[in-house]
């Protein structure tokens, strides 16, 4: 019952021919019997998520209007803040913190009348490419429990991949949706900035942030996207504008569709089985009507160094309020004020934070302001403008999502270089504003699912996900076996 | 040598917006710790700013009334630092692209006007405050004042004494009153300032090396800690010394300003564009809504004075210096009372009465219709001038309507000829040399007569009325 995607849920729950108990306590189960192999959980709301789910079918028994999403099972990454749950980013620093209020899209999946299952494990404030970096525990990758699951939000890619929810929520600054569930074979997506309200997400890169589904398939990531997608009062960088049903819009007609495949994303670092998976992509594309051509991003290569200076910026003073004065972890010992901040700082943030808050606060610093900060917000325009120029002939863009499938443990996380090139097909979407879907396109020889991006213009969210659509139904999906 | 004072001030003012610059919560003074506070406001991890847009309307009123270009693209920065009283661990404020640009007060120094250039204006969220707990050797933070909206005006050096400074503060202030952009209560800290003061020998061009003063409370303090640092830096100089650029902190007790930091540990704020807000984008007609709800201003105010209602110049100026009290006086004008004899009530007895008891200027208990009544109880001759004081300083203790006063204490004048005739009569009767003295010319007796009066009608007769009545009884006997 636990392989059901949402949008079967949502069904058959409409039809009376399941209750939220009986889907919510499967999943339960599922937890209960693979959690212990693949970790994605921080926090598992076992009771709260029972008592919903029957608040659920109380509703529908008594013919209750109910929400889009009634008794679907999900999960959070822990980074969006949930009331009265635990909301800790995976840091020691907030290994206690349970927030006062609902992130604005953790109360629309609740007046949506979703069941919460729990919060699900990332790198530590979503900086990191493997979920290694997180405080209390490390993800395995469903399809190969020697793998990382990616990251940022590696929770919620291989709570998915394992069927430990319907759907979660993930965050992307870099990638951190896409790359993630490229690596564990699931649909993700990153919406354009500004989509999806930032209200309740513990900020990393607030230039950069934007929250999006991970899910089954490209239907259950369409409607999950309609349920969180709008304008919000609270969220000053949210636009206001009117969108229609982006599950209703998915046609799977792809005919006359331009496609650009830019050079720059399937050269030297790409491996052999990922570049051969995106030309198949394109090939099934071309079959059903498409069309696609090699184009060029050529500043492209620019838009790694200039995303690592601005996340780090915004993240030097985004993390400056977790100074042990007013929540979450305080050293026990310490001489004064300053020595408070200090000892607080270097004992609950580990060594991947305080990197990025080093060299954000270098680059912030009097004197280096011009040459790194101003400087990555030159060339962030000047990527904008080539994603522009890109957008005038070509409808959507296809590339890679990593340079390779799942890599081991321990394999990257002595050199950060390494780490950071796992977000190379991935910053520049961010860099640019736009929307960006990954979806499984193949299995490499030891089957471990590679990822294709499709990335839009700015508010083109029904292109992608309709050419995904398109696509996904000529995949012959693989589950892991767990 | 001789030196020459320079001296250019920053100034603090938080605006009277019903609620705080990015959140819903109520702004106002006081409250016990922590109850105007919210998620946003107290730094919760995931809010977000959402700025208030009466406070943009605020400081571009200000910025017109002190004679700024508004900056029609500005933009909101963040300044990094690290205190308890900042939950958030920066203040969102504006660096490079303030509101309000290129300004200009003018102030008025002995007779003569002087003006002095605003540099900026722009809009900040105020921090919270700790307080200190001794006893219990640790410290609280109180977040209510978190997100309270702030202008910092910042003056160009054009100042050139304590006294100028003072000056132009309280100027600024009434501007500030007069648009109603902020109360202006210094010992609610609405209204604070700190002060760059620097020396250079008499007639050179280039500016000393200055000092900044923080940490300073009133005009009062102001004034003592320019006069205090225009005689420490005398002295250094004097001395052959050299002065440090340094921020020093002003101790009002002690009267004394120390050493809190130097130019070489001087913080380094790392100031960046808010990511979180949007530039503010200011239309040619939102500026000019603004403009159009700009009051008159206390010069012209002033001017209106003095041609309208012929009162000197020094009462002009003083009625105006506090909106408060130049509107009490236009309602007690526009409601008959002359203007010369209102003036004279305000600036006299009820100022005294203000500065006794330590009240804000204009800050009288009782309305304009009952000073109104005071005056008219006078000019009607229901009371002397003498008792109309007593009645004044009633009207300041109970807010009570002068007439009721007037009874209760039996305050009333006797002007009725009846009942004043029978005492006049009785008077007479008792004293006939005293009429033998006037027939013979005599002027002390018809004195003498008038007390005799005064004292049957204990005090209550109207002096005009029965000196009249004596004179004319005195001529038929």
């Amino acid at each position: 019952m636990h392989t059901l995607t949402a949008h079967e849920i949502r069904d058959r729950i409409k039809n009376k021919e399941l209750s939220s108990v009986e889907i919510t306590k499967a999943y339960l189960d599922r937890i209960a019997s693979v959690e212990d192999k693949v970790e994605s959980y921080v926090t598992v709301l076992s009771e709260e998520a029972i008592q919903s789910a029957e608040a659920v079918d109380k509703k529908i028994a008594s013919g209750e209007q109910v929400g889009a999403l009634a008794g679907v099972p999900i999960a959070l990454k822990d980074n969006l803040c949930t009331k009265g749950v635990l909301t800790t980013c995976s840091s020691k620093m907030l290994y206690n913190f349970c927030p006062p209020y609902d992130s604005t899209v953790a109360k629309k999946l609740k007046d949506a009348d979703t069941v919460l299952l729990g919060k699900v494990n990332m790198d530590e404030f979503a900086m990191g490419s493997s979920t290694e970096t997180s405080y209390f525990k490390k993800t395995k990758n469903p399809y190969d429990l020697t793998k990382v699951p990616g990251g940022s939000s590696g929770g919620s890619a291989a709570c998915v991949a394992a069927d430990e929810a319907t759907f979660t929520l993930g965050s992307d600054t870099g990638g951190s949706i896409r790359q993630p569930a490229s690596l564990c074979g699931c649909v993700g997506m990153k919406p354009t900035y500004g989509t999806v309200s930032r209200f309740g997400l513990v900020a990393f890169a607030s230039s950069l942030d934007q929250i999006g589904p991970l899910a089954k398939d490209v239907q259950d990531c369409a409607l999950v996207y309609d349920q969180i997608v709008g304008y919000d009062p609270m969220d000053s960088t949210s636009v206001n504008r009117e969108y229609s049903s982006f599950e209703q819009a998915l046609t799977g007609d792809v005919k006359g569709l331009k496609i650009g495949m830019p050079a720059e994303y399937m050269g030297e670092g790409i491996s052999a089985p990922v570049q051969k998976a995106v030309l198949a992509a394109l090939e099934s594309f071309k079959a059903m009507g498409a069309d696609y051509e090699e184009m060029h991003l050529p500043l492209n290569e620019y838009a790694l160094p200039a995303y690592y200076m601005i996340s780090s910026a915004e993240a030097s003073s985004n993390l400056a309020r977790f100074d042990g004065v007013k929540y979450g972890y305080r050293a026990e010992k310490f001489e004064d004020l300053a020595d408070l901040y200090a000892q607080t700082r270097s004992e609950g943030f580990g060594a991947e934070v305080k990197r990025r808050i080093m060299i954000g606060t270098y680059a912030l610093s009097s004197g280096y302001y011009d040459a790194y900060y101003k400087k990555a917000q030159q060339v962030r325009t000047m990527i904008m403008q080539d994603f522009d120029k890109a957008f005038q002939k070509y409808d959507v863009l296809v590339t890679p999502t990593t340079p390779t499938t799942a890599f081991g443990f321990g394999e990257k996380t002595d050199d950060p270089l390494q780490m950071y090139m796992a977000d190379i097909c991935t910053v520049s979407v961010n860099i640019g504003g736009l929307p960006a879907v990954v979806l499984p396109c193949g299995y490499d020889e030891n089957g471990l699912p590679i990822g294709l991006q499709i990335i839009g213009k700015p508010f083109g969210e029904a292109a992608i996900l309709n050419a995904a659509y398109a696509l996904e139904k000529t995949i012959t999906k693989i589950k892991p076996a767990l | 040598m001789n030196y020459e004072t320079v001296i250019g001030l920053e100034v603090h003012a938080e605006l009277k917006t019903k609620t705080k610059i990015y959140c819903g919560c109520i702004n106002e003074f006081g409250g016990e710790p922590n109850t105007h506070t919210c998620p946003i406001c107290s730094g919760m991890p995931g809010t977000l700013p959402v700025l208030n847009k009466r406070v943009v309307d605020f400081a571009i009123k200000a910025g017109l009334a002190m004679n700024c270009s508004i900056t029609q693209y500005s933009k909101q920065d963040r300044k990094n630092y690290f205190y308890p009283d900042l939950p958030k661990a920066y203040q969102i404020s504006q660096f490079d692209l303030p509101l309000c640009q290129n300004g200009y007060v003018d102030i008025v120094v002995d007779g003569e006007t002087k003006r002095i250039g605003i540099t900026r204006i722009h809009i900040e969220e105020d921090a919270g405050k700790l307080v200190h707990d001794d006893y219990a050797n640790c410290s609280i933070a109180d977040y209510n004042r978190c997100g309270v909206p702030l202008i910092e005006i910042v003056s160009e050096p054009d100042l050139r004494s304590p006294e100028e400074a003072r000056i132009f503060l309280e100027t600024l202030k009434t501007i500030l009153e007069y648009t109603e952009v902020s109360d202006c209560k210094m010992q609610e800290g609405s209204l604070r300032c700190d002060v760059n003061l620097s020396l250079r020998p008499e007639g050179q061009k280039e500016f000393g090396t200055r000092c900044e003063m923080k940490n300073i409370n009133s005009f009062r303090a102001a004034v003592r800690s320019m006069e205090f640092e225009q005689k420490r830096q005398t002295e250094v100089l004097s001395n052959g010394g050299v002065i440090y650029q340094e921020t020093r902190r002003w101790d009002d007790v002690k009267g004394e300003s120390i050493v809190m930091r130097t130019k070489e540990d001087a913080q380094d704020y790392r100031y960046f564009p808010e990511p979180d807000l949007l530039p503010m984008i200011i239309s040619d007609e939102w500026i000019e809504e603004i403009r159009s709800t700009i009051p008159e201003l206390p010069e012209e105010r002033k001017s209106r004075y003095i041609a309208e209602y012929g009162l000197p110049e020094y009462d002009a100026f003083l009625l105006t210096s506090s909106k408060k009290t130049a509107d009490y006086f236009d309602e007690t004008v526009n409601l008959g009372a002359a203007p010369k004899t209102v003036s004279n009530w305000m600036m006299g007895d009820i100022a005294k009465i203000i500065n006794d008891k330590e009240l804000e200027a204009g800050d009288i208990p009782f309305a304009p219709q009952q000073l109104k009544a005071l005056i008219d109880l006078i000019e009607k001759g229901t009371i002397s001038n003498s008792a109309a004081k007593k009645v004044l300083a009633e009207m300041f203790a109970q807010p009570e309507d002068p007439e009721k006063i007037v009874e209760r204490l039996g305050l009333s004048q006797v002007s009725d000829e009846g009942a004043l005739m029978a005492m006049v009569q009785e008077v007479l009767a008792q004293n006939p040399q005293s009429i033998v003295d006037y027939k013979a010319g005599k002027d002390r007796a018809l004195g003498f007569l008038m007390g005799q009066v005064m004292r049957i009608s204990k005090g209550k007769a109207n002096p005009q009325v029965i000196n009249q009545m004596l004179k004319d009884a005195l001529d038929k006997a």
